[in-house]
């Protein structure tokens, strides 16, 4: 499954980084404290944090995940975005929270 | 993502061109030919001869007599048969004997494909020295192994790509290594990570396997937060690569840890709270880099600064098989 086919088919916005759209799915992980991330995500993975400045970008393509999801809607600053689309570093917003976001990831079978 | 192989693909693509003109030239039909063959005496009737092609559904199979090919009989000649109700007859009548075209088992790929080439036939009897039949052979067969030994190279290819070595053998000298220098600025966590994700790009630019370019990422990456967050000053980050070894330094000038015993505890962290909040200041960035690092050494004093030293071995693992040296 592709990022693009979690999008699709979970409806959420795509906030930036586009380019890296078509990047396989290959699990989930989710942490708001980045050494927690560092330590724990696999190349491949969703990230889910309601983290939101411009350093999640840098420690999502350090670790090859295939994208971040911002839970809860919360608002993304325009730089963190900037740097998503200069990584191709997919931006998700689900407008639920962590919890229902993964329970819908896993009804997807992620 | 992306993965950097220019460096090393184009000398990994040069390899594997030398490689197949190696396999053509080299590679001898008693490899790729098939060596369960059906057979015919020349005394067989053409009706055994119909039997054998429809059920194996073959086209056409050599006449062997004392283990000596004397003909080769297809399905035209089984046609031929046929429109003049002959498949009573022996096969002698209606085989071809004569300027039959083989191929010999210890000869290469390359004449054989010639010989298919010039003769425009689809199929040879295989003879060896003693000029027994010990096979046939197709233009599908030599395709088909030649892809097989192709597949085989791109997968030895891959695994060359993953050798920081192959950067260095084309260098000469006592001893080298590449350097790269990063100033990593107090407080600048928009560009936090940039030093880390510089390195890992020269990494796998040079060859490096995704799994170690990642481990010296990780390790990289939290020394890189702790200049940015703990610094007075920010400080350097310098990467020293080897064939064998990666050494990464991070150094600054000062508040230094008093206690680093203490500082490399899971969970101690002296972060402040906004630094918390941005989700920094776990207290697990040195245990992060203690997990990564095959070595780890921290000086620090009070008041000078701090110096962390990480060393990341080039296994063998990470480099893939070592005897294609």
């Amino acid at each position: 499954m592709k990022v693009r086919d979690v999008v699709e088919q979970l409806g959420w916005r795509v906030l930036g980084g586009a380019g890296g759209l078509d990047a396989e799915v290959n699990g989930g992980y989710v942490a708001d404290l980045l050494s927690c991330v560092m330590a724990g995500a696999e190349a491949g993975d969703l990230w889910l944090t309601l983290q939101t400045h411009a350093n999640i970008v840098a420690v999502a393509s350090l670790l090859g995940v295939c994208a971040i999801v911002v839970a809860e809607g919360a608002n993304v600053p325009e730089g963190t975005l900037e740097k998503a689309e200069e990584q191709g570093m997919p931006v998700l917003s689900s407008p639920d929270p962590v919890y229902e976001s993964v329970a819908q990831l896993i009804s997807l079978g992620v | 993502m992306k993965r950097q192989f220019a460096l090393l693909g184009s000398m990994g693509r040069g390899g594997a061109l030398t490689k197949i003109h190696e396999l053509v030239r080299e590679m001898p039909v008693s490899r790729v030919m098939t060596a369960s063959v059906f057979t015919l005496p020349p005394d067989a009737t053409m009706q055994q001869l119909k039997e054998l092609l429809r059920e194996h559904r073959i086209s056409g199979l050599p006449v062997v007599e004392d283990q000596a090919l004397v003909g080769i009989v297809s399905i035209e000649d089984l046609i031929h048969a046929l429109e003049v109700q002959r498949l009573d007859a022996p096969i002698r009548e209606f085989m071809t004997s004569s300027n039959l075209v083989t191929a010999h088992a210890q000869e290469s790929v390359m004449e054989a494909l010639r010989r298919f080439e010039k003769t425009g036939i689809g199929r040879m009897p295989v003879l060896n020295a003693r000029h027994e039949l010990v096979g046939m052979v197709t233009r599908g067969d030599i395709t088909l192994a030649l892809l097989d030994a192709l597949q085989e190279l791109y997968t030895e290819a891959e695994a060359y790509q993953a050798r920081p070595q192959r950067f260095f053998d084309a260098l000469e000298s006592e001893s080298t290594s590449l350097q790269l220098r990063y100033r990593v600025e107090k407080g600048d966590f928009a560009r936090g990570g940039d030093a880390s994700a510089k390195i890992k790009r020269a990494l796998l630019q040079i060859g490096a396997s995704p799994q170690l370019a990642r481990r010296v990422a990780i390790a990289t990456y939290e020394a890189e937060v702790n200049l940015i967050i703990h610094t007075h000053n920010g400080g350097m980050i310098l990467a020293d690569i080897q064939p064998n070894e990666i050494t990464i330094v991070a150094q600054d000038s000062g508040p230094g840890i008093a206690d680093v015993g203490l500082a490399r505890q899971p969970g101690w962290s002296t972060a402040t709270p906004e630094v918390r909040e941005m989700g920094f200041g776990a207290g697990m960035g040195l245990t992060n880099i203690e997990r990564c690092t095959d070595k780890l050494s921290i000086w620090s004093a009070v008041g000078v600064g701090t110096r962390v030293l990480m060393t990341f071995s080039v296994s063998p693992q990470e480099i893939g098989e070592q005897d294609a040296g």
